[in-house]
């Protein structure tokens, strides 16, 4: 029958495209990864189409370690050239790579992102926040007399007889963001070692690691909500939550004035400025990992790496600063490590 | 005489009295209920009814405002040399904003509008597009260079958001990126005609855009992507979909085989789609090496997906053609195949396409599965150079624009997931209605 031969035909017309496809090599570069980076790359992306004559390259989202495990897949066609990263790439992770053939990385530092603190515009007057407060209000448990009692904590002015009489209500990032290790290790611990909680649990005989471990476990109880989701769910929490006080990136707020109310942390408000100068004490370094072995295989692949860090781009005045990046002030090196193409063992 | 003999003896008269005008006691109750019944159903037929107005209200309300658009004229002079400069810089798109920022603050000037922002400042208004716009422009007709052009730029996300009601004075106290300074300016521009708003193709045919310029972003290039997908799932579930139920409905054997075949495909179609998606990732794209984002992937899992829908639906129709068509056929000489051929399979057509048609409705709305096979992202960026290119380029779908810009950070995106989710009612209402007319004109009833 006709309807059979047609049928027949269009499989195998279909089935030889898609192979003659899989042998050609791509000509976009591929990026995924970190979501809080993706604002930034897509930025680039989009800058770097209008200005070469490269495709512009695709950015998927996902997080830092699906993006990571994906980069470290193996080398080809099929698999990504770049991913973003808003941590440091694990020595567990360089393992993983190199079993799969991508043993040349170059790391690349876009620049720093400053996490901050805010609640609702018309909420109460959250303005102020320490590490201690947090840690405080958070903590899954506390050293009282020399043993761990559950936080019994329920309203911020408990916690500090200066804060609002709130309850406690913390939107924080889930575990599977880059963002909560931030939150753990610069806020949590800070405030555990701030209030000499720290201190006290190793007096009662807890050892370093056990102490650092009950420092950064959050209660369970309800008053800490971990968000697995974006920026967005956060924001949506605090929208019906006057008590609600959430954790978001810089550049998210930034665009997000008309509802959020960002308080200082140990007494620096974020900006730019002060996460550059380092006085606003909770930011961390975003990066993106280059696949040394597409260099000269996917077309565009070491433009789009150093049309990211130009001075036009990345640096203090250029289109990212300007959403929210913090421009690296060691911009001038890293250019010329994307220039030279060192690679992550090489310069160790 | 016992006392139940007595109470039966004084009773019984009044209660074997009834008529058929005087409800008695249990009648009345069970009217009672029956009444409860009804105002129970109109209930929730009313509740139903409530949430869907209010569904369509929100839907239409937020998303509206994304079909119009602010955009600002502004004539640019194209001196040659300035455009010979800007095309040896490096970034050559700042080089071009210079070039416009100059013009727009020349602009102002002309018309009369006085203020003593600098060009950098009075830039905010407009979108951070417009250097690319003018770029691509210079290279389309390199003759008009030496000459004045009148550019139409789309004004900046909150400009745009002013004139909808989104952004106020008060919103821009704390925001770097806009001033209540420049809402008064945009008034005395808007009233010499240099900022207007008018509806917006760009939205509906337009490529996405980056996190810091929502106002370029359209949906465009997303819908190419699942009309390639719909190709795919067309043109490989219609026809293995129609084949499977005509083998299981006319030629195979009853057995245990069969049954369990049948069992599956049911169960199948219950599968949650995310399902579908995993699978897709590790056949397709781990094992089988196609391109990731791919529409010709994101197609072949959502054929997957609408194959048992499209089974189960060509079975039924299959059925409901009458065994007599098929003892006509074979007692005049035809073979089984004839007979399917020739008079079922046309019988049951209508059938067939209405349920093909609400698959692939089905297919067009599913995003879970897409997540997996990296469609979700900052991928709709350019339009597929041809028909390989519309397969195998990474792209998006419209349901996973949807959500990728519901995710993004300025609230102008939120506005536009709305408008998207517009567009997409409108093709599954399209086709859904095309599958009601095609059952209501082809169906036949025995």
């Amino acid at each position: 029958m006709s309807f059979a031969k047609l049928t027949a035909s269009t499989l195998a017309i279909a089935a030889v495209s898609a192979t003659a496809a899989v042998a050609q090599t791509r000509n976009n570069v591929q990026v995924a990864g970190s979501s809080t980076v993706l604002p930034y790359a897509s930025i680039v992306a989009e800058v770097f189409g209008e200005n070469t004559d490269f495709p512009t390259p695709v950015v998927e989202s996902g997080g830092s370690s699906a993006g990571l495990a994906r980069f470290c897949e193996g080398v080809g066609p099929n698999t990504i050239d770049i991913a973003n990263a808003s941590r440091g790439i694990r020595a567990g992770e360089i393992e993983t790579c190199a079993e799969n053939g991508v043993t040349d990385i170059i790391e690349v530092r876009i620049g720093y992102d400053g996490i901050v603190f805010a609640s609702q515009i018309d909420g109460p007057e959250f303005t102020a926040f320490e590490p201690s407060d947090w840690f405080t209000a958070l903590a899954a448990e506390l050293p009282v007399d020399g043993a761990m009692v559950a936080n019994p904590n329920m309203t911020w002015d408990e916690v500090n007889a200066d804060l609002p009489g709130a309850e406690i209500l913390a939107f924080i990032p889930g575990t599977k963001h880059g963002t909560r290790e931030v939150f753990e290790e610069q806020v949590l611990l800070q405030g555990c070692e701030d209030t000499g909680a720290m201190g006290a649990m190793m007096d009662m005989g807890m050892d370093e690691d056990a102490a650092e471990g009950a420092c950064m476990a959050v209660r369970t109880d309800g008053l800490s909500v971990d968000i697995d989701g974006d920026y967005t769910e956060t924001l949506a929490r605090i929208d019906a939550n006057t008590n609600g006080v959430g954790v978001f990136g810089l550049a998210f707020y930034e665009n997000n004035t008309d509802k959020l109310k960002v308080s200082t942390m140990g007494g620096v408000a974020p900006s730019t400025e002060t996460i550059a100068s380092g006085e606003y004490p909770v930011s961390r370094p975003l990066y993106f990992y280059i696949k040394a072995a597409h260099i000269g295989v996917i077309p565009g692949l070491k433009d789009y790496a150093q049309f990211f860090m130009a001075d036009e781009i990345a640096g203090p005045n250029g289109p990212l600063a300007n959403y929210g990046l913090v421009a690296d002030p060691e911009i001038a090196e890293t250019q010329a490590m994307i220039a030279d193409e060192v690679t992550m063992g090489a310069d160790m | 005489m016992t006392d139940a003999s007595a109470a039966s003896a004084a009773a019984p008269p009044a209660v074997r009295k009834s008529s058929l005008h005087q409800l008695d006691a249990r009648t009345k109750k069970r009217n009672a209920s029956e009444a409860r019944f009804k105002a129970y159903g109109l209930g929730a037929v009313l509740i139903g009814v409530a949430f869907l107005v209010a569904l369509l209200y929100a839907i239409i309300s937020n998303g509206t405002p994304a079909f119009t658009q602010t955009f600002v004229t502004v004539e640019v002079p194209l001196e040659p040399e300035a455009v010979e400069a800007a095309e040896a810089s490096f970034v050559k798109t700042s080089a071009y904003r210079e070039i416009i920022y100059t013009a727009l603050a020349e602009r102002l000037a002309e018309a009369g509008i006085e203020t003593d922002m600098g060009p950098e400042e009075l830039g905010q208004i407009l979108s951070s597009s417009e250097a690319g716009q003018m770029r691509e422009f210079v290279l389309a007709n390199p003759d008009r260079v030496g000459g004045t052009v009148e550019f139409r730029f789309f004004a900046s996300s909150r400009v745009d958001g002013y004139s909808k009601g989104r952004v106020t004075r008060e919103s821009l106290a704390r925001d770097n990126n806009l001033s209540a300074a420049h809402l008064d300016l945009v008034d005395r521009m808007e009233a010499a005609g240099i900022v207007e708003r008018s509806f917006n193709w760009d939205f509906i045919f337009g490529a996405d855009a980056s996190d810091s310029r929502p106002e370029q972003a359209g949906i465009g290039v997303a819908m190419l992507g699942s009309l390639f997908m719909m190709f795919v799932v067309l043109f490989l579930a219609l026809p293995i979909g129609v084949a499977a139920s005509i083998y299981l409905e006319e030629f195979a054997p009853r057995n245990r085989w069969t049954d369990l075949i049948e069992v599956n495909i049911s169960n199948l179609a219950a599968v949650p789609s995310i399902v579908f998606g995993i699978l897709g990732l590790a056949a397709f794209i781990q094992f089988g090496g196609l391109p990731q984002s791919a529409p010709l992937v994101g197609g072949l899992v959502l054929t997957l997906m609408t194959l048992p829908t499209i089974i189960i639906s060509t079975r039924a129709s299959l059925q409901s053609v009458p065994p007599s068509i098929r003892a006509a056929a074979l007692g005049v000489g035809a073979s089984k195949m004839q007979s399917v051929f020739h008079h079922v399979l046309p019988l049951a057509m209508p059938g067939i396409l209405t349920g093909t048609i609400i698959g692939l409705a089905q297919a067009l709305g599913e995003t879970a599965p897409l997540l997996l096979i990296g469609m979700v992202g900052y991928i709709a960026t350019n339009y597929p150079d041809g028909v390989a290119s519309g397969f195998l380029d990474p792209n998006s779908a419209m349901p996973a624009q949807i959500y990728e810009w519901a995710k993004r950070a300025d609230p102008a995106f939120y506005e536009r997931a709305w408008g998207g989710i517009i567009i997409l009612l409108l093709f599954l209402m399209t086709m859904n209605i095309v599958a009601i007319l095609l059952r209501r004109r082809f169906e036949r009833r025995w």
